[in-house]
């Protein structure tokens, strides 16, 4: 049974994963218009309809997909480490780059993490590796945080003692024996860092500061159906579906593997 | 006691001059010219020349820095290029509307938060329990701006109960309160729960059982008096987000506040106001923060008295 709460939500996870992965040999037209059937509601050829241009939505939503798991894995991917190398480096090394470093990351907590997001995408300019770059540089933060708290509890441990004696440079002993150690609790907050990193791109690109037409983001498509929610409800409730399964699926996993984990719980 | 004080508003105040100057670093080292984005490509140089000198962007950056923090201690904040209008006008005309919604938003989950987590806690593994955290997963997933125009679908134009969008009178308020609070209700029912649960198990509640008390008075009295400090620090930092969110809420509903506005000059590359929308927004949520640090110092007396 706890085995299945941890699995369960990976199926629908998977599915996706693997449209993404199959994505460049599946026969989709993202970018077809076709003027007749411009709003078309969900008919058998056209299983979720068409959008205003007339493009086929079951289309765009799998090729969506790309973009979702191509920012959502980028960002963690980043920011963790990002965040682990500047939070491991400021507990090692203590005394006044701790302390320096510690202020930096408080600078960046004092920020509402979507406004700095906002702020730097629309500066950066849209595009998806921007909407990476400046999601990552919101993002690296907690694990920094995190990763930090982590090596203060660690560094003190014998093994580490016994490395140091043995002439192992503090780069050597942050990455071969207390990363390893801190890499459970950065694990459990990559998961909902990827659901985070998905619904804000999805959002930068509501907002219009994503990813640019033609390449396809839930997030704009959301925005493109808008305005047409009295016609034809489909464009904007597939996408939202589809965000949903995503974040929800990743969610339940991030908290399965949190209880699985976490060894002070499952001992009690 | 006071030290503790003392050392907190100090580090509030470092706090608040690193946002300043990570402000001034985003806008001035990220690529893009304002001057660029003002005049077209199409303007001459020699225009560009007077336009980059009359805003002080061809001064080193150092000087530009120095006269950025003299501006901000004067509270000048400048000249809107879109609106050509003083921002400071612009923000204060637009801060009303955003308070409005965020209090809305935060009363509401609130109001949904806490009965939610208490039934959950009491009901520990019951089929209440399962369904207040299913719905409390749920409220963490749904995004904002499909959340918004679906409410907006269903009950601005299938019901037609309110306005669609902008506002107009309390009905408008609803629906982007809802949109903006149900995230923060979510997550703030989860904490009650967990925190509601901490407390029950504490020798104090057995001692209050043990006298008799009847249930609804240990769970108000002793419980939740005690539960509630946990979910202010989270109501704090949570603000954060409401803020952020408010950002895309306001412009799903064209709410005339702070973030639509940020987001129009963020668009129209309208620097100025850019720059003092998102200090604003920064500045609010570290003066939050630092408040209900205080606030927490001062009904804890565990350490107040110590």
């Amino acid at each position: 049974m706890r085995g299945l709460g941890v699995w369960l939500p990976i199926l629908p996870l998977s599915a996706w994963a693997l449209v993404v992965l199959a994505g460049p040999w599946l026969p989709l037209a993202p970018d077809h218009i076709d003027l007749s059937r411009i709003l078309a509601p969900p008919a058998t050829d056209s299983l979720l309809g068409n959008d205003d241009l007339g493009r086929p939505v079951l289309d765009r939503l799998l090729i969506g997909a790309r973009t979702s798991f191509a920012v959502g894995l980028g960002v963690v991917a980043l920011s963790l480490i990002l965040g682990a190398l500047v939070g491991g480096m400021a507990a090692l090394a203590g005394g006044w780059v701790d302390a320096t470093l510690v202020r930096i990351i408080d600078v960046f907590l004092a920020f509402p993490g979507i406004l700095l997001a906002i702020a730097l995408a629309g500066l950066l300019g849209p595009g998806i590796d921007n909407v990476i770059v400046a999601l990552a540089a919101v993002g690296w933060v907690g694990y920094a945080r995190l990763a930090r708290s982590q090596i203060l509890s660690l560094k003190q441990r014998d093994h580490v003692v016994a490395a140091r004696a043995l002439g192992a440079g503090s780069g050597r002993v942050l990455l071969r024996h207390l990363l390893p150690l801190a890499v459970a609790p950065l694990i459990v907050e990559a998961t909902f860092g990827v659901a985070g990193a998905v619904i804000a791109e999805a959002g930068l690109s509501f907002l219009g500061l994503g990813v640019q037409p033609p390449q396809a983001s839930w997030g704009s498509m959301i925005r493109d159906g808008v305005g047409y929610m009295l016609v034809a409800p489909h464009l904007v409730l597939a996408p939202g579906l589809a965000i949903l399964s995503v974040v929800l699926g990743v969610n339940l996993a991030g908290d399965g593997l949190r209880d699985r984990l976490d060894v002070r719980s499952a001992r009690r | 006691m006071i030290r503790l004080l003392l050392a907190r508003i100090g580090s509030a105040l470092l706090v608040i001059f690193g946002v300043c100057t990570l402000v001034f670093l985003l806008i001035h080292l990220v690529p893009g010219d304002p001057v660029e984005a003002m005049l077209g490509e199409s303007a001459r140089p020699a225009d560009r020349q007077a336009l980059r000198a009359a805003l002080g962007l061809d001064r080193p950056l150092a000087e530009q820095y120095l006269s950025y923090l003299g501006s901000l201690a004067r509270l000048e904040l400048g000249r809107s290029f879109q609106f050509e209008r003083p921002v400071a006008d612009l923000l204060a005309e637009r801060i009303p509307a955003t308070l409005e919604l965020t209090g809305a938003a935060l009363a509401l989950a609130l109001v949904v938060a806490v009965p939610l987590g208490v039934l959950a806690a009491r009901n520990q593994g019951g089929a209440l329990d399962s369904g207040a955290m299913g719905f409390s997963l749920l409220g963490i997933s749904i995004p904002n701006f499909w959340l918004g125009p679906l409410l907006i679908l269903v009950f601005s134009l299938w019901l037609g109960w309110t306005p669609v969008s902008g506002r107009d009178g309390p009905a408008s308020l609803i629906l982007p309160a809802v949109t903006l609070g149900s995230g923060l209700a979510a997550i703030l029912a989860r904490m009650v729960r967990s925190s509601v649960l901490e407390v029950l198990g504490e020798d104090y509640v057995r001692t209050a059982r043990a006298k008799g008390l009847s249930e609804a008075v240990v769970i108000r009295r002793h419980a939740l008096r005690n539960a509630w400090l946990p979910v202010l620090t989270l109501v704090g930092l949570q603000l954060g987000g409401l803020l952020g969110g408010a950002v895309i809420t306001e412009t799903v509903f064209a709410w005339p506040g702070v973030g639509s506005l940020l987001v129009e000059a963020i668009q129209n590359r309208d620097y100025p106001v850019v720059q003092a929308g998102v200090l604003l927004i920064s500045l609010a949520y570290v003066l939050v923060n630092t408040l209900t640090d205080l606030v927490y110092l001062w009904v804890d007396p565990r350490i107040r008295l110590t």
